[in-house]
């Protein structure tokens, strides 16, 4: 049961390092953020396998969902230019998905070998799960909640602010 | 006990830290920039959850959801900028900054 989780760590460590090193390298933007995506959900399975599922699981709405997205959305708004469909075909070519599709496969082979198995205990240590992590986050580290909202409302505010100055000029 | 030590944990933390600061070197794209310092909370997040995991304590995992929270705020600040950076200067190369007070 442990095997398992050890396994998946490691394998999981693999993909997360192979996929950094793709993002980091690529020379198209979108090509790096698919690749950044897959590093993303490669350390949530490690989180996972160490015994933190709720961390897991913001990873990969927080991380690779609302962060990337940011990304995409960026992505998308400045390559308005001509060249929209060339570029879009060579986006689509089979070389840009193919590296990402296997290491994905990777990592979903590895979860459902993780479900079927049965191993809910953590590689590293015991779990701790979501109940422990909001029983200390509500407790003591409440001031730490109220100052992440404020720096939150602050980075709303200046992003708004950017935005607005760029559209009256 | 301990199937996997907690050194490995780490040792992934920053595999992914240096790899970001590599990335965030040697790119001039500003957009990659931006993916490097992700890369590089990520991996200063890993080796927060893994020190928490090894004791099992929450800890860890609450000063991930920290670094997560400061990375959503630095992105969508630094996107902005980004895309006013663009519009102005009609290149995301970091190296055309350097006149940016003319």
């Amino acid at each position: 049961m442990s095997a398992a989780m050890e396994a998946a760590f490691y394998v999981a460590a693999v993909v997360a390092v192979v996929s950094t090193i793709l993002a980091i390298t690529r020379l198209v933007a979108v090509h790096a953020l698919l690749y950044l995506i897959v590093s993303f959900l490669a350390v949530a399975v490690v989180f996972y396998t160490m015994g933190a599922p709720l961390v897991a699981t913001l990873e990969v709405i927080i991380y690779a969902g609302a962060i990337l997205v940011l990304f995409l959305f960026v992505v998308m708004m400045l390559n308005l230019g001509t060249r929209d469909r060339e570029r879009e075909r060579q986006w689509l070519s089979g070389a840009a998905w193919l590296g990402p599709a296997i290491l994905s496969a990777i990592l979903l082979a590895e979860v459902i070998y993780l479900i079927a198995s049965g191993a809910t205990t953590g590689a590293i240590a015991a779990t701790v799960g979501p109940k422990e992590v909001a029983l200390a986050l509500y407790g003591p580290y409440m001031i730490g909640v109220e100052l992440a909202s404020m720096l939150l409302l602050g980075a709303v505010v200046g992003a708004t602010h950017l935005s607005k100055q760029e559209a009256r000029s | 006990m301990n199937a996997v030590p907690l050194s490995h944990g780490l040792i992934l933390g920053g595999i992914l830290f240096a790899l970001g600061l590599a990335g965030l070197l040697m790119r001039r794209n500003l957009l990659l920039i931006l993916v490097s310092i992700e890369v590089m909370l990520n991996g200063a997040g890993v080796a927060f959850v893994a020190a928490g995991s090894r004791w099992a304590q929450p800890d860890g995992q609450i000063m991930f959801l920290f670094i997560l929270a400061a990375a959503a705020a630095e992105v969508s600040v630094a996107l902005a900028l980004l895309v006013r950076y663009y519009r102005m200067r009609g290149t995301l190369d970091a190296d055309a900054a350097r006149s940016v007070g003319e």
